[in-house]
C-alpha cells in the first residue's frame, strides 16, 4: 500500500469528492441557513485511485464519519459532487442506484453493534446479496469462500454473533461487505474497537484483500501509525475542513500544518511529555471561529488568521497545505506567539 | 513492614461455577511505590481491571478472593467497612474510563465538586467556593467560576475528564487508579491529561495506576510497566527497559504489531489466535498456545519468576534467551 | 473496561466469553407456582371441578370454608347464597378472567407493536401524528370510556376484550416507537440500509426481534393489570354476565353478604390478589433475565 508513489490524478480516480459540504439544523428558509446550523463538511475535495487506500485523520468533530456517510449515501450533501466510477451518486438513475449497492460496502468500528444479533452469521454475510435478489442456492454457494477469505471457521455460518470474539465479529462484519464484490469499501476506524494484538490481524488482513481482489479503500481512523501504515495519500481534517493533504509518507514525515504538526509529535516518541502543549478547546460547533478554524489552538495565529480562512496550497510533490504560513513555520522564520483565544 | 504503598501477594480472583472457575487474576504479586507512576497493560481478559477493582476492594460479591492486598502495611481485606470508605476517595482515588458517563447530568458542575468536598475533603462550607475554583485552575480548565454554574452536557470530554481528575486529587490522595483514562478522548487532549497525571504526582507525591491497552500512553508518561495476559503478570519493569529490549514473547509480539509512528515498518507481525479462555486455565503458560518459542515445558508447568536486570522480571522458561 | 466503586465490573461480565454471570434475580418460585396453578386451572380446570359451576343446592347455601366451623370437605371453601361452590366458581373463573386478559394482551400487543414499529421506523410525519393519536387514547378514562361503550354495544365477551384493548394499545404503541427509536441507530441497521434491503424487511427481520424484549415483559405485567381491569368491568356490572361467572362478578355478588358470609367477596379477591402479584413478580424477573443480555 505505501510501496509505489502514489499519483492524484483526478482524472481516472475511482473516487472524487469536489467542494463537498454538509451542513445539519435547522431548515433553511429563502437561502439562509438557520440558528443552529452546524457545518460538518465545508468544501472538502480529494480523491482516490483504483486499487489503493485513502486514509482520513481527524479527531471528533472533524466531519471524517460525515464524509462515509455521505459515500455511502445516508446523506445528502449541502453542495457539491461525490464522483464514483466518473458519475455523481446523487444523480443516479435508478438503475445506477441499484448498480452502487454493489459497488461500494461499509465496514464500522463497533463490531459488537455492526451485526444484528438475532440472526446466524450466514445470513448476516449473505444478506446484501439477497437484497439484491440473489438466490438462496447461489448464495450458499459463496458462503465458503467469504468465510475463507476473512479466515472464519466453514462452520461459523451457523452460529450467532455473541458466540464470536470482537475480531471475529469484525471479520464478519468484512465479509458481508465483500459478498457483493464491490470496488469500494469504506472503512470507518475499522480497528479501533479492537484488541491492540487482534489489529495487525484485521489490518493484515485488508491488505492482502487489497492485494488479491484490487480493491479500493477509503480508511478512517484516529491513529496516526495506522493510518500512515495502510495508505498512500492522506488527509487531516480539523472541524469540516481539509487542512493538510499528501502522500502518506512524506506528510507524516514532514508535516506542514501546526495542527498536523501537533498530531504527529503527540504521536511520536520524539519529544518529552508537555513539550506540545495544545491550549483550548475544539471550537463550538454552533458558533464556529471566523478564518481559520484552528487559530484558537494555533501558536502561530495572527491576524490574518483571523480574518481570512486559508485555502490548501501546493507544497511540492503533491502535498498541499491550508495554512497561511506554513512555509514560514517550517523553515524556522516564525515563531511562536500563542494563540488568539477570543474570536473577534 | 515494607515502605511500599501498596503490595500484592499471590491475588487470585475467581468467578464462576466452582467446578469450572473464570480465573480472572492468577497469582499475582507486585508493588507500588509512593509516588510512581506504573503502568498496568493487557488486553480484554487480561485481568487488569479485576486488579484494580481489588486493590480497593471494589469486586462483585460473586467474586472469590485468595491473597492480600495491603495499602501502607493495612490489609485492605481485612478493613471494617467504615475503615474501607475512609480509605476510599481519600487517599486511594479513582478514575473511570468514561467521562461522558461519570458525572451526574443532574447536577452543576459546582454542585458535584462540592459534594466531594464536603463528604471527603472536611472543607468548611465557607471555603468551599474558593476551594472549588482553587481545584478547577489546578487542572488547567479555563473559565472556572463559569464552569461551576454549567452541567456536564454542555463541557466536552476532555473537560469532563479535568473536572473527574480535579474531583479525585481533591484529597490529596497517596494513590490515584485510573481505569483507561484516556481512551475516549482525542489526541491532543489525551497529553493534556497526561501532563496533568505528572503534576498531580509532583505536586502531592501521589502514585499513579494507569490501567490501559494502549502501549502508547504508557510510554508516554510511566516509570514502570506491568504486562498482564489472561490474568497473570508476564512481565515488569522500566518502561524505557521493557519496551527496547522486551524479554517476554508476548510483549515482544505486541509491540511487533503495533505500527509506531517513528519507525518505518512496513511489515506488522500479527500475533496467531486470541487469548484463551479464562476458565481454561491452569499448570501450564497461557500464551503456550500462540507463543513463537513455545517448548514442551511452557505446557506442562507455569513459568516462575526470573529476575533479570534492575526491577525487571519475566515469567518465562526461555526469559533471557534472544528472539 | 470500567468498575464503579461499588465494585460491580460492567463490560467485565461481557468480556468472560458470553458466560452470564453478575447478580442474577431470584427467581420467584412461588410466584411461577402459581401461575402455573391459574394457568392449569384455566385451561383443564373445567374438567376437573367437584361441582359444576352453577349447580344451584339451596340446602347447602352459604356454607363457610371447610376450616370454619359449620364448613365441611364437601364445599372446600364455602357456597354462595345459592349453593354455587366457591372453589368451583373460582376455577370457573379462572377461565373466564385469565382468557380475556390474555385475548386482550394479545391482540392490545399485536396491534400496538405493529403501530409502534411503524411509526417508529418511519418517522417524521408520520409518527407525529401517530403519536398524537396514541396520546390521545392514552388519556381516555378507562372506566367512563368501558361504561359508554358497553351501554352503546352492549356487553358480552367480544365487546369486553374489545373494550380493554381500546385501552391497552397505545402502551404498546409507545413503548415499541420508543425501542424502535434506539434501534434505529444502531449499525446493523445503518448497514442493512446500506445492503439494500428494503424497509419492511429491515423492520421485520432487524428492527422488531431486537424490540420484543421489553414487550414481552409488558405484556406479562399487562396479564395483571388486565385482570384487574376485567374484575373492575365486571364487578360494576358491565362485564361478563351471568351464568358465566368471573371474580369480579363473584366480588360483586358477594357484596351484600359481606357482614355474616365473609368467604363469598374475600375469596374471590384473595384469588385476584395473588393472580395479579404472581404475573406481576414474574413479569419482572423476566425484566431482569432478558435485560442484561438483551443488548448484546
Amino acid at each position: 500500500m505505501t510501496g509505489a508513489a502514489p499519483v492524484q490524478a483526478t482524472s481516472d480516480a475511482l473516487v472524487d469528492l469536489r467542494h463537498v459540504r454538509k451542513e445539519f439544523g435547522p431548515r433553511r428558509i429563502l437561502g439562509f441557513g438557520g440558528k443552529g446550523t452546524v457545518i460538518a463538511v465545508e468544501d472538502v475535495s480529494f480523491s482516490i485511485q483504483p486499487g489503493s487506500t485513502f486514509g482520513l485523520v481527524g479527531e471528533s468533530g472533524s466531519g471524517k464519519s460525515t464524509i462515509a456517510r455521505l459515500l455511502l449515501k445516508l446523506e445528502r450533501p449541502t453542495a457539491g459532487e461525490v464522483m464514483v466510477e466518473g458519475r455523481d451518486i446523487f444523480r443516479h438513475t435508478a438503475q445506477e442506484q441499484n448498480a452502487y449497492r454493489r459497488t461500494v460496502q461499509m465496514v464500522l468500528q463497533d463490531p459488537y453493534g455492526a451485526l444484528s444479533p438475532r440472526m446466524r452469521v450466514r445470513d448476516i454475510v449473505g444478506e446484501p446479496l439477497s437484497a439484491q435478489g440473489v438466490a438462496r442456492e447461489r448464495i450458499a454457494e459463496e458462503m465458503p469462500r467469504l468465510l475463507d477469505i476473512v479466515g472464519l471457521a466453514k462452520d461459523a455460518g451457523d452460529r450467532y454473533p455473541h458466540q464470536f470474539s470482537g475480531g471475529q465479529r469484525q471479520r464478519i462484519a468484512i465479509a458481508r461487505a465483500l459478498s457483493v464484490n464491490p470496488r469500494f469499501l469504506v472503512l470507518d476506524e475499522p480497528v479501533s474497537a479492537l484488541d491492540v494484538s487482534i489489529r495487525a490481524q484485521i489490518l493484515i488482513l485488508l491488505r492482502t484483500m487489497q492485494e488479491r481482489m484490487g480493491l479500493t479503500y477509503l480508511f478512517i481512523g484516529h491513529d496516526l501509525a495506522i493510518v500512515k501504515y495502510v495508505s498512500a495519500f492522506v488527509g487531516v481534517m480539523y472541524f469540516g475542513r481539509m487542512v493538510e493533504i499528501g502522500p502518506s509518507d512524506a506528510l507524516l514525515r514532514r508535516p506542514l500544518h501546526p495542527y498536523t504538526r501537533r498530531l504527529v509529535a503527540v504521536a511520536s516518541m520524539s519529544q518529552p511529555l508537555g513539550h506540545h502543549r495544545l491550549t483550548g478547546e475544539l471550537p463550538n460547533p454552533l458558533d464556529p471561529p471566523s478564518g481559520c478554524h484552528f487559530r484558537m489552538r494555533c501558536p502561530y495565529a495572527t491576524q490574518t488568521c483571523v480574518a481570512q480562512v486559508p485555502m490548501l496550497r501546493d507544497a511540492g510533490r503533491q502535498h498541499r497545505v491550508a495554512c497561511h504560513y506554513f512555509e514560514d513555520i517550517e523553515s524556522g522564520k516564525k515563531a511562536e506567539t500563542g494563540p488568539i483565544l477570543m474570536s473577534a | 513492614m515494607t515502605t511500599a504503598l501498596i503490595e500484592v501477594r499471590d491475588l487470585c480472583v475467581e468467578f464462576g461455577p466452582r467446578s469450572r472457575p473464570i480465573q480472572a487474576v492468577s497469582g499475582v504479586d507486585l508493588t507500588i511505590e509512593p509516588g510512581e507512576i506504573v503502568g498496568i497493560a493487557g488486553e480484554s481478559g487480561s485481568g487488569k481491571t479485576t486488579l484494580c477493582a481489588a486493590l480497593i476492594r471494589a469486586l462483585p460479591r460473586t467474586a472469590r478472593v485468595s491473597g492480600d492486598v495491603t495499602f501502607e502495611n493495612r490489609s485492605i481485606f481485612a478493613m471494617s467497612p467504615s475503615e474501607l470508605r475512609k480509605l476510599r476517595g481519600r487517599e486511594i482515588s479513582m478514575i473511570l474510563q468514561n467521562p461522558m458517563t461519570s458525572l451526574d447530568p443532574l447536577f452543576t458542575i459546582g454542585n458535584q465538586l462540592a459534594e466531594v468536598l464536603s463528604t471527603r475533603g472536611g472543607t468548611a462550607a465557607s471555603a468551599m467556593l474558593a476551594r472549588e475554583i482553587e481545584l478547577l485552575r489546578s487542572v488547567h480548565l479555563t473559565a472556572p467560576e463559569a464552569r461551576l454554574r454549567q452541567y456536564p452536557h454542555e463541557l466536552s470530554g476532555g473537560m469532563r475528564q479535568r473536572i473527574l481528575i480535579a474531583m479525585a486529587s481533591a484529597t490529596a490522595p497517596k494513590l490515584l487508579l485510573a481505569d483507561e483514562p484516556t481512551t475516549a478522548l482525542d489526541a491532543t487532549i489525551q497529553e493534556e491529561i497526561l501532563v496533568l497525571f505528572r503534576e498531580i504526582r509532583d505536586l502531592y507525591g501521589t502514585a499513579i495506576a494507569i490501567i490501559t491497552h494502549d502501549l502508547g500512553v504508557i510510554r508516554r508518561i510511566c516509570d514502570r510497566v506491568i504486562v498482564m495476559y489472561a490474568g497473570r503478570i508476564v512481565e515488569e519493569g522500566p518502561v524505557e527497559t521493557v519496551f527496547t529490549a522486551p524479554q517476554h514473547p508476548y510483549t515482544r509480539a505486541l509491540l511487533a504489531s503495533i505500527p509506531v509512528l517513528d519507525e518505518d515498518r512496513v511489515i506488522l507481525q500479527a500475533i496467531p489466535g486470541q487469548v484463551p479462555n479464562l476458565a481454561d486455565l491452569g499448570n501450564f503458560c497461557p500464551f503456550a498456545q500462540r507463543c513463537p518459542m513455545v517448548v514442551n515445558r511452557c505446557r506442562v508447568e507455569s513459568p516462575s519468576e526470573r529476575l533479570i536486570g534492575e526491577r525487571h522480571r519475566v515469567f518465562c522458561w526461555r526469559a533471557g534467551e534472544a528472539a | 473496561m470500567s468498575v464503579d466503586i461499588d465494585g460491580k465490573p460492567q463490560a467485565m461480565i461481557e468480556r468472560l466469553r458470553g458466560l452470564s454471570l453478575g447478580p442474577v434475580g431470584d427467581f420467584p418460585l412461588v410466584a411461577a407456582i402459581c401461575c402455573a396453578l391459574l394457568v392449569t386451572a384455566a385451561l383443564v380446570g373445567h374438567w376437573l371441578t367437584p361441582y359444576a359451576k352453577d349447580a344451584v343446592d339451596l340446602s347447602a347455601s352459604l356454607a363457610p370454608p371447610f376450616w370454619q366451623p359449620g364448613g365441611s370437605t364437601k364445599h372446600l371453601l364455602g357456597t354462595d347464597q345459592l349453593g354455587r361452590d366457591i372453589f368451583s366458581r373460582l376455577i370457573a373463573g379462572a377461565r373466564i378472567s385469565l382468557a380475556t386478559a390474555a385475548a386482550a394482551t394479545m391482540i392490545s400487543g399485536v396491534f400496538g407493536v405493529s403501530v409502534g414499529l411503524v411509526a417508529g421506523y418511519v418517522g417524521g410525519f408520520v409518527e407525529a401524528v401517530v403519536m398524537r393519536i396514541v396520546d390521545a387514547f392514552l388519556s381516555l378514562p378507562f372506566i367512563l370510556l368501558a361504561l359508554a361503550l358497553v351501554a352503546t354495544l352492549g356487553s358480552g365477551f367480544g365487546n369486553i376484550i374489545m373494550v380493554m384493548v381500546i385501552a391497552n394499545w397505545a402502551r404498546y404503541a409507545r413503548l415499541v416507537r420508543s425501542e424502535v427509536i434506539s434501534i434505529k441507530q444502531r449499525d446493523y441497521v445503518t448497514l442493512a440500509r446500506i445492503a439494500g434491503v428494503r424497509p419492511l424487511r429491515i423492520m421485520v427481520r432487524h428492527v422488531l426481534p431486537n424490540a420484543l424484549n421489553s414487550v414481552v415483559v409488558l405484556a406479562i405485567l399487562d396479564v395483571g393489570r388486565a385482570i384487574i381491569l376485567e374484575s373492575s368491568l365486571s364487578f360494576l356490572g358491565v362485564g361478563i354476565q351471568p351464568p358465566d361467572v368471573s371474580w369480579g362478578l363473584m366480588l360483586a355478588d358477594g357484596r351484600t353478604f359481606l357482614g355474616f358470609a365473609w368467604w363469598l367477596t374475600t375469596l374471590p379477591g384473595i384469588t385476584i390478589v395473588i393472580a395479579v402479584l404472581s404475573f406481576n413478580a414474574l413479569g419482572r424477573w423476566l425484566r431482569i433475565q432478558l435485560d442484561p443480555r438483551g443488548q448484546l
